[in-house]
């Protein structure tokens, strides 16, 4: 199979300026270059189908050897169908960035940016607990939070998984079972 | 007139369905009507197709009555029939769930017209690559289902939706072109594109362009499949789609991708030339995967790196290019795109239900919503291989595979899938301890809807604030009849399993592939593999 030269290089020149392109940060230039990485292929396609030669199926008297081969043909004009409407779909998505951003470039990703700059300590997971959780604590208060203990309520606040929290709260968290905490963040913390 | 030959309807009913829902834009209700009856009606005749091809046995079908090495060919087979009916199965669940989250919260935050149509489309596409027998045709479907993904991820046009749509538009176009130039290539080198054709020709090219043909083709479905190099683009893009559009992208879309795979090492490229290279991206894709899951707080690209991981699993039993291993890997793609698309979409209800997808902001949900504990918890077991579910049954017929096999890097990966394994019991432990176990007072910044009286809501099905239900009976059910189905593949295990074996036979040994496509005298060429077990394969030089 011998190919055309010039559409091989042609081919070539498409496919370095649409790499070229689609490094770039503003999404219209990726757009161009994906365009182009589309089109170097269709001409890859074609350069498939070898020299031009006659139409096919045109008349009952061509030689089989003379025919062009038109499957590449048929499958460019499949290929350029798809490249066109995700080309259009593209410009869509470029013109609403430019709405919403005013801007042209592709972004970064922020749950990325956030996971990275998460330090590895996690409050949850890692913290030392620092009071005692068992099911018998040493402050045995009332149901009212005060009382029968000895031990005084803390009115320092206490460090909780990384937090502070009132020692008032901090000594109601200590009873077992307590349905004095109030539906509210850090057992009614203030 | 066999059964087999409405093999086309499976694409045709979708798109029928899509001009229709397009044509009733109007009539949300009528919209809903049509599309979830076609995809029945779909899902049944896929039914019928696996229930035809129940023993073994490939069937040819020609499109328009040219001939095949000519003509577009659509091929059901074992393989190709399971996967139609595990796709539609959950695609027809998660086009409830959406319907049943339209109805629930109106049409402001997605424009649900224009779901209907995309989504029957993106079916089409699925069920047009699984059964195409033609290289372009699978291109083709390929190009169906992803410009209508394309369309579902940026549905509403949101500022992070557009974002995530643009990283994940360019790197799908970027994968079709080099699809599409390993296609130019394979028909410069062989000129046909027909694959039982090319099975025969590809065979008879010298081993470097083979290699190189291969290469392409594992590169370009390797991008689609979130195989590890070629993974970045999926975590960065998935979550921010709705819940359903992300379940169902994450139980279909990369399973297509392997699908493909699988057709090109076991039809185009049998043999074991790359399957070193195959096994070392399967382990760096389960265990880089799976770390990338653990560092994350929120619980979709949690969800989206453990997809990532468990891609490494299917690569893994796909290298082996054993019954065994093959086998094991056709049970798993189909036990994954079920679990996976139910845990996305009860991530979608503990979202509803919570106010958040970040573990860091849930808690409590457990005494909330036991319903919503039930459901995440057995899916979240099954995927990561606790006995005696689906998961546990693919994962120890992989091991079972690899030691089989018992090359050194076999037992690397079968220690590495073990890992695996135990990072994401850690990974969904993790979500289950803080999401469903621990006190809503220890939450960081909870919503306001965990913290209200929970005593007023006796299944976990309640009116919050605003009058927004908070978990619509059709998305739960929707949900619910998946992890059903989830749980199904673990009780029929058997069977599914006798039949990925047959599938995996049939696929190794391609004889049965070429003749149902070329006819019966069509030559079977000699199998590389065949020759390298028999200790006779020539160093890397052609035949």
């Amino acid at each position: 199979m011998s190919v055309n030269l010039t559409l091989l290089t042609v081919m070539g020149a498409l496919y370095a300026c649409g790499i070229y392109l689609l490094l770039e940060r503003s999404l219209t230039r990726v757009l161009l270059g994906l365009m182009l990485l589309a089109n170097a292929t269709n001409l890859l396609i074609l350069a498939t189908g070898g020299y031009a030669g006659l139409a096919p199926f045109y008349s009952k008297d061509t030689e089989a050897a003379a025919y062009n081969d038109p499957l590449p043909q048929a499958l460019i004009l499949t290929s350029i169908v798809i490249s066109f409407a995700v080309t259009a779909f593209m410009l869509g998505i470029i013109y609403r960035t430019w709405v919403l951003a005013r801007q042209d470039e592709i972004q970064d990703d922020i749950e990325d940016r956030r996971v990275a700059a998460t330090p590895s300590f996690d409050a949850e997971d890692d913290a030392v607990i620092p009071m005692e959780t068992s099911e018998f604590p040493l402050t045995m208060l009332g149901a009212d939070g005060g009382g029968v203990s000895d031990a005084p309520i803390p009115d320092s606040p206490v460090p909780a998984g990384g937090r502070d929290i009132s020692g008032e709260a901090a000594a109601r968290e200590e009873k077992p079972g307590s349905a004095t905490i109030d539906k509210k963040p850090e057992g009614g913390g203030t | 007139m066999s059964l087999t030959s409405l093999a086309p309807l499976a694409v045709v009913l979708p798109i029928l369905g899509a001009a229709l829902t397009f044509v009733l834009i109007r009539h949300s209700r009528a919209q809903r009507a049509v599309s979830i009856a076609l995809l029945s009606l779909t899902l049944l005749l896929e039914c019928l197709l696996l229930a035809s091809v129940w023993n073994g046995g490939t069937e040819a079908v020609n499109i328009g009555g040219w001939l095949p090495p000519w003509g577009i060919v659509l091929v059901v087979d074992q393989f190709s029939s399971l996967m139609l009916v595990v796709s539609s199965a959950v695609s027809l669940a998660v086009l409830v769930y959406a319907t049943g989250q339209g109805m629930a919260d109106g049409d402001q935050d997605a424009p649900l017209s224009i779901f209907h149509p995309t989504y029957l489309i993106l079916v089409a596409g699925v069920s047009n690559a699984f059964l195409s027998g033609d290289l372009f045709n699978l291109y083709v479907g390929f190009e169906i289902l992803l410009t209508a993904s394309y369309v579902l991820m940026t549905l509403g046009g949101t500022g992070p939706r557009i974002r995530a749509g643009v990283t994940y538009v360019v790197v799908s176009v970027v994968s079709s072109v080099l699809f599409l130039i390993a296609i130019a290539m394979i028909y410069g080198a062989t000129g046909t594109i027909n694959m039982a054709d090319l099975a025969i020709k590809l065979a008879e090219l010298d081993q470097g362009t083979k290699t190189l043909l291969h290469v392409m083709l594992l590169v370009a479905f390797g991008i689609k499949a979130a195989v590890f190099p070629l993974s970045f683009w999926l975590p960065d893009s998935y979550p921010t789609a709705p819940a359903p559009v992300t379940a169902v992208f994450a139980g279909l879309l990369t399973k297509v991708g392997v699908y493909a795979m699988v057709r090109t090492e076991t039809l185009l490229f049998p043999g074991d030339t790359l399957n070193t290279p195959l096994m070392i991206a399967a382990l760096l894709t389960m265990v880089v995967g799976i770390l990338g899951a653990i560092a994350q707080s929120d619980i979709k690209r949690l969800l989206s790196f453990t997809l990532v991981s468990h891609i490494g699993y299917m690569v893994f039993g796909l290298a082996m290019s054993s019954v065994a291993g093959l086998a094991a890997a056709v049970f798993y793609v189909a036990h994954h795109i079920t679990i996976q698309t139910s845990l996305f979409l009860v991530t979608g209800l503990i979202e509803r239900r919570g106010g958040s997808s970040s573990v860091d902001r849930l808690a409590g949900l457990a005494k909330l919503s036991p319903i919503l504990a039930l459901l995440f918890f057995v899916p979240a077991m099954n995927l990561a291989g606790i006995p005696p579910f689906s998961g546990f049954l693919g994962k120890l017929g992989l091991m079972q595979a690899g030691i089989q096999l018992g090359t050194p890097l076999a037992y690397t990966l079968v220690v590495g899938g073990v890992l695996t394994s135990l990072l994401t019991l850690l990974a969904v432990a993790r979500v289950w301890n803080r999401a469903f176990w621990r006190k809503p007072e220890d939450a960081e910044h909870p919503d306001p809807v965990l913290l209200a009286d929970a005593t007023d809501s006796p299944a976990g099905l309640r009116t919050g604030k605003r009058g927004l239900i908070l978990l619509p009976r059709t998305m739960v059910g929707s949900t619910l009849g998946l992890v059903v189905l989830g749980v199904a593949l673990t009780v029929f295990a058997g069977p599914l399993f006798r039949v990925a074996g047959q599938s995996a036979d049939a696929m190794l040994d391609r004889s049965e592939y070429i003749h149902a496509v070329l006819g019966q005298q069509a030559p079977v060429p000699h199998l590389a593999l065949n020759s390298a077990l028999n200790g006779s394969a020539p160093g890397g030089g052609g035949k």
